[in-house]
């Protein structure tokens, strides 16, 4: 009995250290962070006040939460790696992170997570880094609300703004990067969730994903990033209301998918981007009320890929709704808009009663010869089309929709 | 020279096909502006006519004025007055009022919808395939005394610049695709002032980007300053050698 | 007055004129005939400096006329079938040609008001007949006063009365001491009007005479007449 009495006695003083807070500042009791670290233990709360604080690597290996009050700045003077996580159950947030080391070897990053889960990143800006936030073989990991903004030049001289790398179970919220070299990438990454994030001007990819897979990335802003969005080598990934825009160049795809299966996606725009969305080796892709608009290539779809639904989407504006580099498709388009359709609805069905080809022989002569870009909107170019249209020969005949809409399909 | 040159452009601005061509002018570009739903895709579509129409009429038009004034420069040759300078006065004439009719016809409304830099490029480029055209009629009219030969020749150049060109550059490049000749392309379209004339209205129109690695190779050539020069130095070349050939046969001719 | 000195013209291989050579003084008025197609067209068009002659030359008031085209202030021109643009009035072609010849010598406006041209100053050019179109081709001829006149086919195409005005004009002229050109078919129109005869065959002349002179070598009365004999004995 009376060893059980010690026993919770024990248990509720434990509990109570579990509230100590450490207030780190100019005029508070501790002046560095480093000093408080050393002093704090699992559960632990440590309070940065406004400031600028250069203390080399920081590295956390307690359960602690570590919040800036007045966006305090930490600076890695770029020589150091500036906040490195090595424990569960941590939160950051409300800091100015800036200027890591450049080095190519060990990737610093502003804020980098190693083997770790239950952390949470919150409301932080970080500022010319490396790599942004650097999350590796980590779980439970949430990054909400954060700023993360580079001045990379080339490719091979900055890193990429979330990093994450063999990881589960991500959330990864409303975030704006800009100017890293992929704003989010994802390796080996499972069952986590991009969302309402904005990621533009990056020098490669805006969102880069790599064998990944049962991942979902709703709701997102893509724009003018170098080359757009890249997703490959992955499965089963959904992707749902986001836009790409203005991703212009001669190699920028809205939208890459390459060696990509069992995809499903749906109220995505394709805004003025050089090729909207690039088919490569994927299967089993079902795009559904997507619209695609102003685009140079609505939809290039390589031979190589198969089994794709094509159904309901919009395509409008774009110099070619479609391309393909073989004459053989084993894919499938059913029931969408073409803003080029010139057929007629006369049951009134709002469908319209001859078929659609959407592959003009134009767009498979530029695939072969790209060069022929030249005679675009040339005479000869709409003389060329037009009989194709009325006597396909050269064009796939299995390249059809047979029923196309007569009506833009209200998104 | 500014005397027959005033009279030449009463005639030509009272004529009705002029009256006609501006009034078609004017109504494709208005409508092209106000059917499609912007700025851009209604100069794109107005390019297409301006590419096909301005030189069709301009050609076609100088080269049966030309042939019915024969009579009229004859009467002129027997006044004290040089060959060159009435051969140079009826193709500034001929030049300016129909380069009046495209700016009264599509000019105007392009300035109402469009940007001035677009309008600028635009208009300048509709203004120098007229001017073209109308050098290319002077050359096809002194090569026949047969007026119906000379209109002949005049819609074959015609064809040849708005169509057969374009099919020929299609054959080398599919005789050629096995080598880069993406540069080379750039120096081709120098031969036809319409696919000249088409390439940098649409670089101006941002459309290279649409134009996938092809437009980029154009946008790093007419997109620079001297790119642009040189267009427009090789488009009053256009306007002027066919011309010029044309004066260097007519002060030689037997009327 | 003016010396066409041996000039030779080929169109292709078609040598229409054969090294031909003629003086043409002032006072006379020279009647050019032959068949159609016998150079005399192009001769005069030489003269006009229309045409370029292969060779020779052509000598106006001692000028060569390669050199200088002011020789053609001189000359009054009235082509056989006036074309003049279809929208310009008569008033702007008046005005243009005046501006062209720039001269400040007192104009000959008779024809000018004998054919009324003054009424129609607002009319376009596609909007008159044949016969007020040559009005206008001869009243511009005429209009400034030059040394030497040619008219192509002058009274075909105009009513008896205006031919008349156009004759009696050609016949005043004359004696006021200018050179006047005339080709014509209507050899029966030229009686009253001509002094010397000039026939021109196969690019060569066959003969340039005075009316006397043909009319004594003929023993006829009538230059039609007279010419016709001439032709017929060429063919015997």
């Amino acid at each position: 009995m009376v060893k059980k009495a010690f026993i919770l006695i024990f248990c509720f003083l434990t509990f109570l250290s579990f509230g100590s807070t450490f207030h780190v500042g100019r005029n508070q009791k501790y002046k560095t962070i480093k000093s408080a670290l050393h002093l704090v233990e699992d559960g632990d709360k440590v309070i940065v006040h406004g400031g600028i604080y250069k203390e080399g690597n920081i590295i956390i290996t307690k359960s602690i939460t570590l919040e800036g009050r007045n966006r305090p700045v930490i600076d890695g003077a770029r020589k150091f790696e500036v906040l490195s996580i090595k424990a569960n159950d941590v939160t950051i947030q409300g800091f100015k992170i800036q200027h890591s080391s450049y080095a190519t070897l060990d990737d610093p990053g502003g804020i980098k997570v190693y083997e770790s889960y239950n952390v949470k990143i919150l409301n932080n800006h970080l500022y010319d880094n490396f790599f942004g936030i650097y999350i590796q073989n980590c779980r439970r990991v949430l990054i909400k609300g954060n700023r993360i903004i580079a001045f990379g030049k080339e490719e091979q001289e900055i890193g990429n703004g979330i990093h994450c790398w063999k990881s589960d179970s991500l959330q990864i919220i409303a975030n704006d990067i800009s100017g890293n070299r992929d704003g989010i990438y994802f390796e080996f990454v499972t069952h986590s969730v991009v969302w309402r994030n904005i990621s533009h001007d990056n020098i490669r990819y805006g969102l880069h994903f790599m064998f990944s897979h049962d991942d979902s990335y709703f709701t997102n802003i893509f724009k003018s990033n170098g080359a757009g969005v890249a997703v490959m080598f992955t499965k089963r990934v959904t992707m749902m209301n986001n836009t790409f825009e203005k991703n212009w160049g001669d190699a920028a795809y809205g939208l890459l998918l390459k060696e990509l299966t069992d995809c499903y996606m749906s109220g995505n725009k394709y805004i003025e981007n050089t090729s909207a969305v690039f088919m490569d080796g994927s299967s089993r892709i079902i795009m559904r009320r997507n619209e695609f608009k102003a685009n140079g290539w609505g939809l290039k779809i390589q031979a190589n890929c198969t089994d794709n639904k094509i159904e309901g989407n919009n395509f409008i504006g774009n110099t070619f709704d479609i391309s393909t580099n073989g004459n053989l498709t084993l894919n499938s388009f059913d029931a969408n808009y073409w803003d080029k359709y010139e057929g007629y609805d006369l049951n009134k069905d709002q469908i319209g009663d001859t078929p659609y080809h959407p592959l003009s022989l134009y767009s498979v002569i530029v695939e072969v010869n790209p060069p022929a870009m030249l005679l675009y909107r040339s005479f000869m170019v709409t003389l060329l089309d037009k009989s194709e249209k009325l006597i396909p020969s050269l064009t796939p005949e299995n390249f059809v929709d047979n029923r196309p809409l007569i009506h833009l399909i209200d998104l | 020279m500014s005397r027959i040159l005033k009279y030449v452009i009463l005639d030509i601005v009272k004529n009705k096909i002029v009256i006609v061509y501006t009034i078609i002018l004017a109504l494709f570009s208005w409508s092209a502006f106000s059917l499609e739903d912007n700025v851009a895709k209604g100069l794109l579509t107005l390019l297409n006519i301006i590419l096909l129409t301005v030189p069709l009429v301009s050609i076609l038009f100088s080269t049966i004025y030309i042939y019915n004034s024969s009579e009229f420069i004859e009467l002129l040759v027997s006044h004290p007055i040089k060959r060159n300078r009435i051969w140079t006065s009826i193709y500034a004439g001929l030049c300016l009022s129909m380069i009046f009719a495209f700016i009264v016809g599509a000019g105007i409304p392009i300035v109402l919808f469009a940007d001035l830099g677009k309008a600028i490029m635009m208009i300048s480029v509709g203004t120098l395939i007229t001017a073209i055209f109308v050098s290319i009629a002077f050359l096809s009219s002194i090569l026949s005394r047969d007026k119906a030969k000379g209109i002949g020749v005049s819609i074959l150049l015609w064809l040849y610049f708005a169509l057969l060109f374009d099919g020929l550059v299609l054959f080398l490049l599919f005789q050629f695709g096995d080598y880069p000749i993406e540069k080379m392309m750039v120096g081709i379209t120098a031969f036809s002032p319409i696919d000249l004339s088409r390439i940098l209205i649409l670089l101006q129109l941002d459309a290279s980007a649409m134009m996938g690695y092809t437009g980029a190779i154009f946008q790093d050539f007419f997109g620079t300053k001297l790119g642009l020069f040189l267009s427009y130095f090789l488009l009053f070349l256009w306007a002027f050698l066919p011309f010029a050939f044309s004066l260097k046969r007519f002060r030689k001719k037997d009327l | 007055m003016i010396e066409v000195k041996n000039i030779s013209k080929f169109f292709g291989k078609l040598k229409v004129l054969k090294d031909v050579s003629i003086n043409l003084e002032k006072g006379e008025c020279i009647a050019m005939i032959g068949p159609n197609g016998c150079g005399k067209t192009t001769l005069i068009k030489s003269i006009l400096g229309m045409v370029l002659p292969s060779s020779g030359e052509i000598i106006f008031d001692n000028k060569s006329i390669t050199k200088d085209i002011e020789y053609r202030k001189n000359i009054g021109y009235m082509p056989q079938i006036g074309r003049y643009p279809e929208n310009m009035t008569i008033g702007q072609i008046i005005n243009m040609i005046k501006g062209i010849r720039n001269s400040d010598e007192e104009l000959d406006e008779e024809l000018y008001h004998q054919f009324h041209i003054e009424q129609l100053l607002d009319k376009q050019m596609r909007t008159l007949s044949g016969g007020t179109t040559q009005k206008v081709s001869a009243t511009l001829a005429f209009l400034f006063n030059p040394k030497v006149l040619v008219l192509d086919e002058p009274t075909a195409g105009l009513d008896p009365l205006a031919s008349e005005i156009l004759k009696e004009k050609i016949i005043k002229e004359r004696n006021n001491g200018k050179l006047i050109l005339i080709t014509s078919h209507l050899l029966s129109e030229l009686d009253d009007l001509i002094s010397q005869v000039v026939l021109i065959q196969d690019g060569q002349i066959v003969f340039h005479k005075s009316v006397l002179q043909l009319k004594k070598d003929t023993g006829e009365d009538k230059i039609s007449k007279s010419i016709i004999q001439v032709l017929k004995e060429k063919v015997a």
